[in-house]
């Protein structure tokens, strides 16, 4: 049968207008059936370029698939199926139409060919995602909403600079390598840098996502920092720079994470963690390092829900998050717990979870490529994630003092969907080669000999040794309220403050002058202060005929001027 | 028949006009205006179509021949002036009827139409002519029909602002006039295509400077460029709804048609630029206008004077593309022309909408008017969406075009405050948004409905040319290019 080839983000778009019209159950089955029909339709997909017209002098190619985009697909439909079972319970037409969007645009961008159409996919992302965090309808996330539309949109801007100087330098604006050469070059760079949460330019990461609604949250964590390492990954492979960069990623948020006492904060900072982990590989950019990098984003998508899931169920049943009002909660929540902690051993990288099979491949890629240093920052970083991921979320959530809440398990569509993604978890930890298989590169790759497992155990042994002793010995960080002052306060706090000082001088000065100034023109102008109503600003105000005149005058006496001179 | 079209062009509505006055009925004045306009708009397209297959077509008055005799003549750049001019009027004249029952009262409604017709007429003329005194008379006729049609607004500072522009208007009239005065006196000739062989040879003269001076300011006034903009927001904020849609899509338009008509083909690219320091002086007025305008939008209380400040920071776009000089420069000026008259016809119609059900358009009244008038906040939106740029729509194709153009003259910090000019206009579509979808309706407002249909259907055939004109760019840049080129004597 001749199907056309149906560029993936059409079904979830044409899907969020059918929410818009539906109820119920007849929503709920259309919601979950898009994913998979959408899914299956793109198993048969060959590779190629499948839609592209022309658009101003430019060749556009909305629809192109390779592996690399086609892995992204895969995943992104699954983190969308798995999300929406998530969210099933919701009934809010607004948070779902945006969760349909946003998972269309982020497929979207990654099938994008040409960087016209990945700007509008990203801008997209942009502006539908921030209704999933606008949906938890409180102040703060309004005001965190904004912020992180400001710097979402910024970027797209800076992309787009980028894509206009692209295609003056190359006459061509198709997405290929793209390498730091040139305005262009550093222009998308720094967009992408945004969006992918590089250090300095990640606040908007753990600002906005533990704003959002429980299940927005779980959206949010798959789709935008991953269509950014897409995006490196396409455009900027094997530039060293982005070792550097990833191998900081890894490793500040760490300190960040061990003293954050909201919870879905500390994931959010663990979150970029991983992300770095997958900027080295790009960064490294050998076969195996690309292979490495690409993996871990596929199971970063779901080990990462998986723990967003268990603690969104946690504020969900609780509605508490702070590591300091919660714990005990393993009594009447066992299966958030189990399924949590799955979650937290795979990305902690247990052999035989999913965080081991494609760490690895980034970690052996550093250590043959000789970042020696870069291997041990990432060592570091591992140890780091398994303390504050791996055991901080499930000991201070479930264990822990008891708080006595005694919360029962989430409604079964959550537990479903938490199970949906554990099972694959493990499933990719014991049996990689299905993974590996759906690679770009071809590399034979083996994670289980002996060096990576003895290694990869002893490090999460010494390191929850670490995590006992200081326990035991009551110096570990406790949990406490408390406000962490990140990179964003310079921008939330120091520049306006510094900025209104430095206004109010200006104006005090000005308004001296001012002063002076009018006092002796007082006599002449008297009859044009009758200010007219409206007024508002400089700019805006409403000038009588006269001094419009004047302008006239003088603008003709400049020009005259400017010619005789000549 | 079709030889006399240039001529048609502007004689069918000039006499159109005073025959209203014998149509007593206001909706049988309004379908006779409206059949006229659609003439107009009829008799362009041709004109259009001929001018892209035969080249340029050169008209003489009366049989006179050129220098004495009055000459049309029609280019590509005419061609798409007049195109542009008699589209939008058409198009905002199927409002007219609705939008006018409830500002004006019934006993003008004719005077409404006579005037909208010679308005017309005067901008068509402007745009037709090939003779430079001919231009100023076109020029007085639209402008104090103009000026009279700003005056009928219903809130009473109408009559001020239109006062305001009056005296603005005739003071940039009688500066060109004083520079085409000069002009004749040193060659003896008022046709334009003589005037631009004759000028070179007493190009050195300080007479010619100061002609060329005295045109310059006088046009600058007459398209708002900043500083001298002062008269624009009040103008259009208080004038009838359609009124304002009609001018803020083609008066400040056809100002620039003579700016680039003045300096590219009368006195010519060379000594334009070297008369006057024109590339950065037009850069960094249009640059402080697009700035200066949109950061005052964004603190305007009333929509209605929000889109004027935007209208005069998108003339900034203008003249900057115009200041480049380059074809892809001017080609850029032409495009946002073209695009920014669908833009702003649209909002303003849209706003006109607004205007009749609730009487205001205050941003305070705009509360809650997502949910209460979906179909026109829809239309204010896209709009919106068109002014910021945002690709799918033509406010992308023309802005994409100027920043390849400064690109391409190596002037990318220019590129870069472009974009940023872009972003200060999400801030002022924003507050619209944010009012009219996050905030519940005002009780005022309770029994507020959708607007009517007769409204509805030109905003959203304006709304959808923003579209379909965003992604099917064919029509508009062939005609731009053709025109650009044309005008930089570069064959195609």
């Amino acid at each position: 049968m001749w199907m056309p080839e149906i560029p993936p983000f059409l079904p979830f778009f044409i899907g969020a207008l059918i929410v818009l019209f539906t109820r119920g159950i007849l929503r709920n089955v259309i919601m979950l059936a898009i994913p998979v029909l959408s899914a299956l339709h793109l198993w048969g997909v060959a590779e190629g370029i499948h839609l592209h017209f022309t658009f101003l002098d430019y060749q556009l190619t909305p629809y192109r698939v390779d592996k690399l985009s086609l892995m992204f697909g895969y995943v992104f439909h699954l983190a969308a199926f798995i999300a929406i079972i998530y969210s099933l319970h919701v009934r809010d037409t607004m948070q779902q139409m945006a969760a349909m969007l946003y998972a269309g645009s982020g497929l979207g961008a990654v099938f994008a060919g040409d960087l016209l159409t990945l700007f509008v996919f990203w801008e997209l992302l942009a502006f539908t995602s921030v209704f999933l965090i606008w949906a938890r309808r409180t102040k703060s996330s309004y005001v965190a909403g904004m912020r992180y539309l400001i710097i979402q949109v910024l970027s797209g801007v800076i992309l787009l600079a980028g894509a206009l100087f692209y295609a003056s330098e190359n006459n061509t604006l198709e997405f290929g390598h793209i390498g730091l050469e040139g305005v262009s070059g550093w222009l998308i760079f720094i967009a992408f840098g945004i969006k992918c949460a590089f250090p300095m330019a990640h606040n908007w990461l753990t600002d906005a996502y533990p704003e959002a609604t429980v299940t927005g949250t779980v959206f949010l964590s798959a789709f935008t920092t991953k269509v950014a390492v897409y995006a490196l990954a396409r455009g900027y492979p094997g530039t060293e720079l982005l070792v550097y960069i990833g191998a900081a990623m890894t490793c500040f948020p760490i300190f960040f994470a061990v003293i954050e006492n909201d919870l879905r904060r500390v994931l959010a900072y663990s979150l970029i963690n991983q992300v770095g982990f997958m900027v080295v590989g790009i960064g490294i950019g050998t076969a195996l390092a690309l292979n490495g990098a690409i993996s871990h984003a596929f199971n970063d998508v779901i080990f990462k829900g998986l723990l967003f899931m268990s603690m969104g169920a946690v504020l969900h049943m609780t509605g508490r998050i702070n590591g300091s009002d919660l714990g005990g909660l393993y009594k009447t929540m066992p299966k958030t717990t189990v399924l949590c902690i799955v979650g937290a051993a795979s990305i902690s990288a247990f052999p035989l979870f999913s965080g081991f099979v494609s760490k690895s491949m980034v970690m052996s890629a550093a250590l043959e490529n000789g970042y020696d240093w870069i291997w041990l920052m990432l060592l570091f970083a591992s140890a780091g994630v398994f303390h504050h991921a791996g055991i901080k979320i499930p000991y201070f959530a479930f264990f822990a003092h008891d708080s006595g809440i005694r919360a029962s398990d989430p409604p079964n569509n959550m537990l479903l969907a938490m199970l949906i993604a554990a099972v694959l978890c493990i499933a990719i930890g014991v049996y990689p080669s299905a993974l590996y298989s759906l690679l770009p590169y071809n590399t034979s790759y083996n994670p289980y000999d002996a060096t990576h497992v003895l290694a990869q155990t002893q490090l999460l042994f010494f390191s929850a040794l670490a995590f006992v002793w200081l326990n035991l010995k009551g110096m570990y960080p406790p949990e406490l309220r408390s406000t962490n002052l990140d990179f964003d306060w310079i921008y939330r706090r120091v520049l306006p403050n510094t900025l209104q000082q430095m206004f109010s001088v200006i104006w005090q000065v000005d308004s001296a002058l001012r002063q002076a100034f009018l006092i002796r023109l007082n006599q002449c102008l008297s009859f044009l202060s009758k200010r007219h109503e409206g007024i508002c600003g400089l700019l805006s105000r409403t000038y009588p005929a006269g001094s419009m005149v004047m302008w006239v005058a003088v603008i003709l006496a400049s020009y005259l001027f400017l010619s005789f001179i000549r | 028949m079709l030889t006399h079209l240039p001529v048609l062009q502007v004689i069918v509505p000039l006499m159109a006009a005073p025959l209203c006055l014998f149509l007593t009925r206001s909706r049988l004045v309004w379908l006779f205006a409206l059949m006229v306009s659609g003439l107009a708009f009829l008799i362009s397209a041709l004109l259009l179509q001929q001018v892209m297959t035969s080249g340029i077509i050169i008209y003489e008055l009366g049989g006179w021949d050129a220098p004495w005799g009055i000459e049309y003549r029609i280019d590509h750049l005419n061609a798409f002036l007049l195109l542009i001019i008699s589209s939008v009027s058409t198009v905002v004249l199927l409002a007219a009827d609705t939008s006018i029952q409830k500002e004006i009262p019934a006993e003008k409604h004719s005077y409404f139409y006579i005037l909208y017709l010679l308005s017309l007429a005067g901008m068509l003329g402007i745009v037709a002519t090939g003779d430079a005194f001919n231009v100023f008379v076109f020029l007085e006729i639209s402008s104090l029909s103009a000026y009279a049609l700003i005056a009928l607004g219903k809130d009473r500072r109408a009559l001020w602002a239109a006062y305001q522009y009056l005296i603005m208007g005739t003071i940039g009239a009688t500066f060109i006039l004083i520079g085409i005065g000069l002009m004749y006196q040193m060659t003896g000739t008022l046709n334009m295509h003589d005037l631009s062989i004759r000028l070179p040879e007493v190009a050195h003269t300080r007479t010619v400077f100061t002609a060329f001076a005295f045109v310059i300011v006088g046009i600058c006034l007459k398209l708002a460029l900043f500083p001298l903009h002062l008269w624009l927001p009040n103008a259009y904020a208080y004038a009838p709804s359609i009124v304002t849609a009609f001018f803020a899509a083609t008066a400040t338009k056809v100002a620039i048609y003579l700016l680039i008509r003045f300096t590219f083909s009368v006195f010519g690219l060379s000594f334009s630029f070297t008369a006057l320091p024109l590339h950065i002086l037009f850069l960094v007025l249009g640059l402080s206008g697009i700035f200066a305008a949109s950061i005052a939008a964004i603190y305007q209380k009333n929509v209605k004077h929000l889109f004027a400040y935007s209208s005069i920071a998108q003339i900034g776009y203008m003249i900057v593309g115009f200041s480049v000089s380059t074809t892809t420069g001017l080609m850029a000026t032409l495009l946002h022309l073209f695009n920014h008259a669908l833009m702003k016809s649209a909002l303003f119609l849209a706003l006109g909408a607004v205007m009749y059900r609730i009487g205001s358009v205050q941003l305070s009244q705009f509360q809650g008017l997502g949910r209460q008038m979906p179909i026109t906040m829809a239309a204010i939106v896209i709009g919106g969406l068109s002014l910021i740029g945002v690709p799918l729509t033509v406010g992308f194709v023309s802005k994409w075009y100027l920043i390849l153009a400064v690109i391409e003259s190596g002037w990318w910090p220019v590129a870069l405050l472009i974009l940023l000019g872009s972003l200060l206009a999400v801030v002022y579509v924003w507050r619209i948004v944010e009012m009219a979808y996050f905030r519940p309706p005002l009780t005022s407002n309770e029994n507020i409905k959708e607007a009517p249909f007769s409204l509805l259907v030109p905003i959203w055939i304006l709304v959808m040319a923003n579209i379909y004109f965003g992604i099917d760019t064919r029509l508009s840049i062939e005609v731009a290019q053709a025109a650009s080129q044309s005008l930089f004597g570069v064959n195609p």
